[in-house]
Formats: structure tokens, C-alpha cells, sequence
């Protein structure tokens, strides 16, 4: 399944794998003379599970934000769904499918678990202010919609216990998993996982691995992650991309990517004479 | 629903068939899902049922078959139970938190073709059991959450059965009818493993009649009506869960609300107000931790408010709620101790609307039940097993007493024999142990007594019943005194900072104790002495922890030299065990109760550091993880003195 190919194929679970959802064509992103991206291209398929991996620095967070459309490349383009992408407002972004969370929380720590997830559903919203005022017909039956779709995530994340507890007073691991409930309440077609069990326990990474392998099989969401853990990083995904200071340096399935010799110098350091 | 009630109500189906006519729109079931409670009414139960049994037909269940059932409380898995019973199969509950290598035993010994459970986990355990034991033809599951992409060969989905079921009602359902028609009161209702403390689970095999007229008797005995409101969060394995969720339900045509998920029962209990409610000690016991280790950390009015109240209660409380007399100023004052802190008390823990509340399984603290009591709560204790369909003895209103377990229960004859072992007869006695006739006869005797395995002794003048120990536990010190270790132990758990105890001293000059201190408690004791650690091992092994267990044991000495006969049960060394005891290395039986010979055998050099004067021991625990893998624990740990009172001393003084 390297490379990229049109056709519609089943993987070895079951779970079929569609045509490109994004590409990225060469894609350069300078920060002054810094340059954090340079001439990278790869895809993303449609119901895969993508994983950007790399060391400290290698530019995977500045890919991810390339990918949601907070920042734009100097060069390069950005194809989504096989048109080419320009250059938007984040909210525009979510509301094209496209949803993530973020490697250091960001949360309504004052809401409660339910009140953030809600805000997931916020481009789903249509009425209008004087409707949600009044609090009738269509305001009220949104609200109830929504909350529907958000109950369900609610159950399939299984944070019941918290719906009504205030973010502040939760652990970290389950601050994570709120802000994976948020995400989804979005439904995206595209979800993007800035390092989601960074600062984790074992038992707490096994548990996000289960829940975002569920979430891909469950709902047929493609997902893009980024981590910085290899083994769960091997174990979850289809295909992986490796970066190294801003550029590529390998692509493929977890087991050629375990046998790349320029991935294995990387991280495992070599000298360079 | 086209099935209806003729003849005798002779088995569970029967009185489903009667209360979906007699109560058809009242409810029957509720579950809170997706934020929501739902419900369903017993008409709506009696079809959701008939349609399961219709499928279970289909796939070709038949009478006798054995029909496993492994899940969390949920109205779908009490269908099962009921909708096999339609069929006049066997319902076998398993306890849904035991591991694969439990199950297979159990599967194996009664021969299951058919399995029902509840979602991934347990289709996963079922899995790894079908390896090594053949039979298993159908896996039936309610939850399809992971399990899309599994191969669905052997495996289908709860709700596919129902729809095959309704598919097929018109070429079934006179089959289905004629299988109800033709159950009798003395066919097999339902077969329960009781998790022994001893050896291989048994089988307990329970007939209608045996569930009928225990659930009918224990009804009556504290007036269950149509509309009560219980909550069903214990074991499905559980004799008792299936007595108070099924048996007593369907006999009084009450409803039964199952929680979200295991976390989120305290907030169910408070929504659904139960009227009557059933938990083990422990449950009891953390609740009232918990509750004053919140007291303990909130403002000093709250603090001194509280105190006042519970001074006040638990002087005139239990009294008030008996219907004795009390003065008037105490009323005034219960009164308003009731609207400024029992009231909110009690609703915060979900109590509000408890009418009758029991108590089983272990010994419970007096202060524990009195604490209940005095807030106007009706909590009782009963004795009772598996055996028995649970009732043996309970305590009628008006006659509750933390150190008695009641008088027998209507239609249950009692006789106490020359060993002090306790034995009972009634129509609730089991039938037999599935495949074990030697077991059978060594319980049962051909009269129908059956042993208990408890001593104790029938109180003068009130023909209330009190159980010193189990039987084979109770034995002999070096002295010839009388060892009875449970009695020391549960002393000693009435401290909230002890979570468990083991008494070793049969055969002994004296008695020595491993202790187990509560995470919680001495947590959060700890942090109010600034005591810092970092570990469990850490904080159980710390010296002001262990000087507060200390303290907690002398206390208990100065208590037990008080009673004539057991005066040498007193502790004289003690140690704070590293790990906590857990089912999972089979320490504890799945309803917690101390394994001793297996504790014993595997702590063995701790014992012999107990009783050789050593003051420090190392040593290499192995233990389960939750998911099966193993590992080792190493401590050192340190070994105690506790003053003892000598009978000599307690005479001068």
C-alpha cells in the first residue's frame, strides 16, 4: 500500500482505504531565514491512519499546522479532496472537516467536560442569535441534535463519569481524551493529533491507542498524527512519514520504515563525516 | 406480545408473562444511556424477551442446554437470563471481572454451547478461552463497539438475534409457548458458582421453586410493592443480585435501574432514589470514609455543625426510627439536624428515599451501622448464601441490631449442633453442586439440612442468631483457647485506615496480624500530617503509618480482652503488608473475602518472621496485572509489637 494509487483497497482488518484526502505537493515553509519545511510532498488517503514522526525540531508541528491551514507555505500547494486549497481562517478549515487537537491542551478549563465537547459542534450551529435567544424551534432542536451526536461520544470515549466535572479539576491523561471528544464532536472527515499521548503513562497510551484505532474503524475517520513515541506510533498506523530537520527522509509502511537505514541513523544518531 | 400467563406462577418467565398484564405500562427496566435514563415498561420487556427467545431458538437452543452469561448490569443481560429460562435452558452468570483462565473452568465443568456477554472485553476472554476448551458454538454479544472487524462465524450481535427472532414468531412462537407451558417448579432455574474460599468453584444448581417462594417469602417479609425503585449494580454472578433484580422484581413487579457505567453509579443512585437497597460492609464502609474525610477537609462551621448533628443522632436516631420514645427536644432538635445535615447527607449519597436497606456478606462495624441508622436510614443486616437462594436469617423493623444477623426467615428452620456450626433447612435449599454429588452430601444431609459452615449460637430470649466465625476457621491456640480470627479481624477493619486484616495464631501461643492500610484514609491522613511518599509500598511502610496502626491495635486488644471466651485472640506482632491483597493473585475470592490457606502458603516466610522475633523481613511477592501479565514486587518490611493485656491485669484493675 506505498505509493500513492487511486483504487479503493481493504487492509488486512477490514478497513477500506480510499484515494487521496490531501496531498502536499512540495511544500517549503520558511520563518525568516529559517527554513522549517523544505520541498516536502506526500498524501494522505482516505480512512488511513498517518503518522508524522520525527526528532526534536524535525518541523512535524509546523507540517501538522501547514495541514490544518494555519500556516501557509512560501512554495508548494496544498491539494484537499483533489482541488487546490487556499489560503483560509482556521474556523473556514473546520468547517471544510478538517479537526485537531493540540500538544499542549487547549481545553475551557472553567467549562465542564460537556460544555467543551459541545463546542465542537459550533459550525454545525445554524440559527441565529436572536433564535438561540428566544430559545425556540430551531435553536432548540439543534441543541438537542447536537447534543445527541455529542452524547455518543461522549459514551464511545467513555468519560460519562466526568460529563459534568470542570476540565481544571481533571488528570492530564483525561484532559487529552476530552480534547480527543471535542474533536470529534466536529465529525471530521480528517483529524489531526498533535502528539496525543505525549507526557502519558503506559496504561494511559494503551487506552488513547484503543480509542484511536476505534475512532478510524468506528466512524471511518482518517486521522494524521504526530508522535514522538515510535513503538505505539509502528502499532497504529498504515503508513508513516519520517522527518529530519525540515526535510523527508523516509515514507511507507511501518515495517519499511523500521528498515530504512536513514530512518534508523536519525534516531539513532550517527556522525556525520 | 401474543405469550400470556396460564396456570401457577412456577417460574420466572411465568411471572413476566403475568406482571406485562397486570403492570403491562408500568416500568420494569430502566438504563441511563447516552446521558439519559430509558425506559421500558413491563409490556415492552415481555416482547424485547420473547423476540430474544424466538432468535435463541432459531439458532437452535433447546431445553437443558447451559447458556453462559458474562456482562456488567444491563437490561439486556437479565433479558438473556429470563428469555434462556423461556426455553427452559440454564442461565450460568459468571462474574464479569474474572480473567480467561477462571472462565474456562467454568465454561468447561458446565458444558456452555452458548455464550451471552455484554461487549469486546469479554468476547475477547471467550475467544482466548475457546483455545483450550471446546463446545462453544455461539457467541452472542450486545456492545458492537470493536468488534466490526472481527470474523462473525461464531459470533452474532444481541440485537441481529431479536430481529431473527421476530422474523421468525409466526413459525416459533407456538413452540415458544409450548416450552413456557411446560416448565415445572422443580425444573432448574438457574445455576450460580459460588467463588469458595476454598478449591474449584461449585456449581450451584437453584430450582423455581427454590427462587419462587424465597423471593415470594422475603417479599412479603419486608412488604415489597410495585413501586419500589432499586438499583442493580452488584455481580450478575452474584446469588443476590439475581434474587433482588430478578427474583423479588418480577415477584413484586418492581423496576430496576441499572447504572451508565461503573463510575458513574454514585450520581445514578442519586438520580434514581432507590427505595430499597442492597450493599456489601465494604461499600458501606468506604461510603461513610469518604464522607468524613470530606467532613475532615471542609470550613470549621460546616465541621462543628455536622459534629453537633451526629453527636445528636446517633443518640436518639436509632431510637427515633425504631418508634421508641423520645423526649421532645430531641425531636426538635432531630428535626432540625434533618433539614440542615442528615437530609442532605443522605441525599448526597443517594439514600433519601430508602425505605428498607440490607447488609450482607461480612460482619459490619457497629459505628458503621449505626451511623446509617441514626441518620434515619432502615438498614439491615441478613445472613444468608448461595445455598440457601440467600435467606437464612434477616432482621425484622424494629429489631436491628449491629451484632446479631436476625431471626431466621419465614419458612427456614435452624438448629445449631454440638460443634457450634450452624445448620438450616427451607424450601430455598439448593437442589445440588452441578457434577459433584461427594460435595453435595458432605453439605446436604438427607433431610434436607444443609451446613453452613458458620459457628455461632442462637441468642437467649431474643431467638436471634449470631455467627462467631466460619467454622473451619475457628480453631485452637497452643493454650487451648479459642482462636476465632474473623472476629479479631473485622475489629480490626472497622478502622477506616485498615482495608483488610489476616489473624494468624491456630495452634500458636499468640496471635499475630498482617495488615492491609485503606489507599484513601491514611492518603489522606497523611496528608494532613505531612507525612510525604510517593508509592503505596512507601506509605505502607512508613513508620508514623505504622505507629498509627499500632495505635489502632492496642485499642482492639484492650476491646477483645473484654470477652471471656477470645480474650487470647490478642495481637501481639503485627505487619503493614506491602501489596494490597487482590483477587487477581487469588488472595481474595471475586466477593473479597480473605483466602487464607492461600495467603498462608505464599507469605509463608512473613509468617514464620511473625512468630521468630525478627524485626524487619525482606521479601519478593509476585503479582497479576489487570491484564494478566506478571511481575514481582520487593520490600522490606518492618515487623511490630503491640502491648497485650494479660487476664491477670485486666482482674486487678
Amino acid at each position: 500500500m506505498n505509493n500513492v494509487s487511486q483504487d479503493h483497497f481493504v487492509t488486512a482488518d477490514g478497513r477500506s482505504i480510499g484515494g487521496a484526502l490531501m496531498e502536499m505537493q512540495n511544500i517549503t515553509l520558511r520563518f525568516g531565514g529559517v527554513v522549517a519545511l523544505e520541498d516536502i510532498s506526500f498524501d494522505i488517503l482516505e480512512g488511513e491512519v498517518r503518522a508524522i514522526i520525527g526528532p526534536n525540531g524535525a518541523g512535524k508541528s509546523s507540517m501538522l499546522n501547514v495541514i490544518s491551514g494555519f500556516y501557509v507555505p512560501q512554495e508548494g500547494q496544498v491539494l484537499y479532496r483533489g482541488s487546490l486549497r487556499p489560503a483560509m481562517k482556521p474556523f473556514q478549515v473546520a468547517t471544510q472537516g478538517i479537526a485537531r487537537t493540540f500538544q499542549n491542551i487547549a481545553l475551557f478549563e472553567g467549562m465542564s467536560v460537556l460544555d467543551n465537547v459541545m463546542t465542537g459542534r459550533i459550525t454545525k450551529i445554524k440559527s441565529g442569535i436572536f433564535s438561540q435567544m428566544i430559545w425556540k424551534g430551531r435553536a432548540e432542536r439543534e441543541e438537542i441534535e447536537n447534543r445527541e451526536v455529542v452524547e455518543k461520544i461522549i459514551d464511545f470515549l467513555e468519560i460519562q463519569a466526568i460529563r459534568k466535572t470542570p476540565v481544571s479539576r481533571l488528570p492530564y491523561g483525561l484532559k487529552k481524551r476530552v480534547e480527543l471528544a471535542r474533536a470529534l464532536a466536529a465529525e471530521p472527515s480528517l483529524l489531526l493529533l498533535d502528539e496525543p499521548m505525549a507526557g502519558m503513562n503506559v496504561e494511559e497510551k494503551e487506552d488513547m491507542s484503543r480509542f484511536i484505532l476505534d475512532v478510524n474503524s468506528e466512524f471511518g475517520t482518517t486521522i494524521a498524527l504526530i508522535e514522538h513515541d515510535m513503538s505505539v506510533v509502528m502499532d497504529l498506523s498504515d503508513r508513516v512519514v519520517v522527518m529530519d530537520y525540515g526535510k523527508k527522509i523516509g515514507d511507507g509502511t511501518p515495517d519499511e520504515i523500521r528498515n530504512n537505514q536513514e530512518v534508523i541513523d536519525a534516531y539513532l544518531g550517527v556522525s556525520h563525516d | 406480545m401474543e405469550l400470556t400467563a396460564s396456570g401457577d406462577l412456577v417460574s420466572i418467565p411465568h411471572l413476566l408473562l403475568r406482571n406485562a398484564q397486570k403492570f403491562g405500562d408500568r416500568p420494569a427496566y430502566r438504563e441511563k444511556e447516552f446521558g439519559i435514563w430509558q425506559s421500558w415498561t413491563w409490556l415492552e420487556t415481555a416482547e424485547e424477551i420473547e423476540a430474544l427467545a424466538l432468535g435463541l431458538i432459531d439458532i437452535g437452543v433447546k431445553k437443558g442446554d447451559y447458556v453462559a452469561i458474562i456482562g456488567r448490569n444491563r437490561p439486556s443481560m437479565y433479558w438473556s437470563m429470563v428469555a434462556v429460562q423461556m426455553l427452559n435452558a440454564v442461565p450460568v452468570p459468571l462474574y464479569q471481572d474474572a480473567v480467561a483462565e477462571e472462565m474456562a473452568y467454568v465454561l468447561e465443568h458446565c458444558g456452555s454451547k452458548y455464550v451471552i456477554v455484554g461487549d469486546q472485553e469479554q468476547v475477547d476472554k471467550v475467544r482466548e478461552v475457546q483455545e483450550t476448551v471446546s463446545g462453544i458454538e455461539n457467541v452472542i454479544y450486545f456492545d458492537p463497539r470493536g468488534l466490526r472487524k472481527y470474523d462473525h462465524k461464531n459470533l452474532s450481535s444481541f440485537k441481529d438475534l431479536q430481529k431473527q427472532g421476530r422474523r421468525v414468531k409466526d413459525q416459533r412462537i407456538s413452540e415458544l409457548k409450548k416450552q413456557i407451558e411446560a416448565i415445572t417448579y422443580d425444573d432448574t432455574c438457574i445455576m450460580l458458582y459460588t467463588s469458595g474460599t476454598t478449591g474449584r468453584p461449585k456449581g450451584v444448581v437453584l430450582s423455581n421453586r427454590n427462587i419462587i417462594e424465597t423471593s415470594k417469602n422475603s417479599s412479603e417479609f419486608d412488604k415489597l410493592a410495585p413501586g419500589e425503585e432499586t438499583v442493580a449494580y452488584l455481580p450478575m454472578a452474584w446469588v443476590g443480585d439475581y434474587i433482588f433484580s430478578i427474583g423479588q422484581a418480577y415477584w413484586s413487579g418492581f423496576c430496576v435501574s441499572c447504572p451508565e457505567s461503573v463510575e458513574t453509579l454514585n450520581m445514578d443512585l442519586r438520580e434514581i432514589g432507590p427505595t430499597y437497597y442492597f450493599a456489601p460492609p465494604r461499600v458501606f464502609e468506604s461510603q461513610l470514609t469518604t464522607v468524613m474525610i470530606r467532613m475532615e477537609d471542609a470550613g470549621k462551621f460546616k465541621r462543628r455543625l455536622f459534629n453537633w448533628a451526629m453527636t445528636l443522632a446517633q443518640r436518639v436516631g436509632p431510637d427515633i426510627l425504631d418508634g421508641k420514645e423520645v423526649g421532645f427536644f430531641d425531636r426538635l432538635k432531630y428535626f432540625f439536624g434533618n433539614i440542615f445535615v442528615y437530609g442532605p447527607l443522605k441525599n448526597t449519597l443517594g439514600f433519601s428515599r430508602v425505605r428498607v436497606a440490607y447488609t450482607a456478606g461480612e460482619a459490619i462495624g457497629p459505628e458503621i451501622f449505626d451511623f446509617y441508622r441514626s441518620l434515619g436510614m432502615n438498614l439491615k443486616q441478613l445472613y444468608g448464601q448461595t445455598e440457601a437462594s440467600v435467606f437464612i436469617t434477616q432482621q425484622p423493623d424494629g429489631e436491628v441490631r449491629s451484632d446479631t444477623v436476625g431471626v431466621p426467615s419465614p419458612g427456614v428452620e435452624l438448629k445449631i449442633e454440638s460443634n457450634g456450626e450452624v445448620y438450616y433447612r427451607s424450601a430455598g435449599v439448593f437442589v445440588e453442586y452441578f457434577k459433584n454429588p461427594e460435595n453435595t452430601a458432605d453439605t446436604k444431609d438427607k433431610e434436607g439440612w444443609v451446613a453452613t459452615g458458620d459457628a455461632g449460637f442462637i441468642e437467649e430470649g431474643t431467638g436471634h442468631l449470631r455467627i462467631i466465625d466460619r467454622a473451619k476457621d475457628v480453631g485452637k491456640m497452643a493454650d487451648g483457647s479459642m482462636f476465632a480470627p474473623k472476629y479479631v479481624e473485622n475489629k480490626l477493619k472497622f478502622y477506616p485506615s485498615i482495608l483488610e486484616a489476616v489473624v494468624f495464631g491456630n495452634d500458636r501461643n499468640n496471635c499475630s496480624a498482617f495488615i492491609n492500610i485503606d489507599l484513601a484514609a491514611v492518603g489522606n491522613w497523611a496528608e494532613r500530617n505531612n507525612v510525604a511518599y510517593s508509592s503505596y509500598q512507601e506509605l505502607a511502610g512508613h513508620p508514623q503509618v505504622l505507629k498509627l496502626i499500632q495505635e489502632h491495635i492496642a485499642e482492639t486488644n484492650l476491646s477483645i480482652a473484654q470477652d471471656k471466651m477470645l480474650s487470647g485472640c490478642q495481637v501481639h506482632r503485627f505487619l503493614v503488608l506491602h501489596k494490597e491483597l487482590d483477587a487477581d493473585d487469588g488472595e481474595l475470592t471475586r466477593t473479597r473475602k480473605v483466602r487464607r490457606r492461600i495467603i498462608e502458603e505464599k507469605f509463608s516466610d512473613l509468617i514464620q518472621a511473625l512468630y521468630n522475633g525478627s524485626s524487619e523481613i525482606s521479601t519478593e511477592t509476585e503479582v497479576t496485572y489487570e491484564d494478566g501479565r506478571r511481575g514481582s514486587i520487593k520490600a522490606k518490611l518492618e515487623i511490630r509489637d503491640v502491648p497485650v493485656i494479660d487476664k491477670v491485669d485486666r482482674k486487678a484493675a
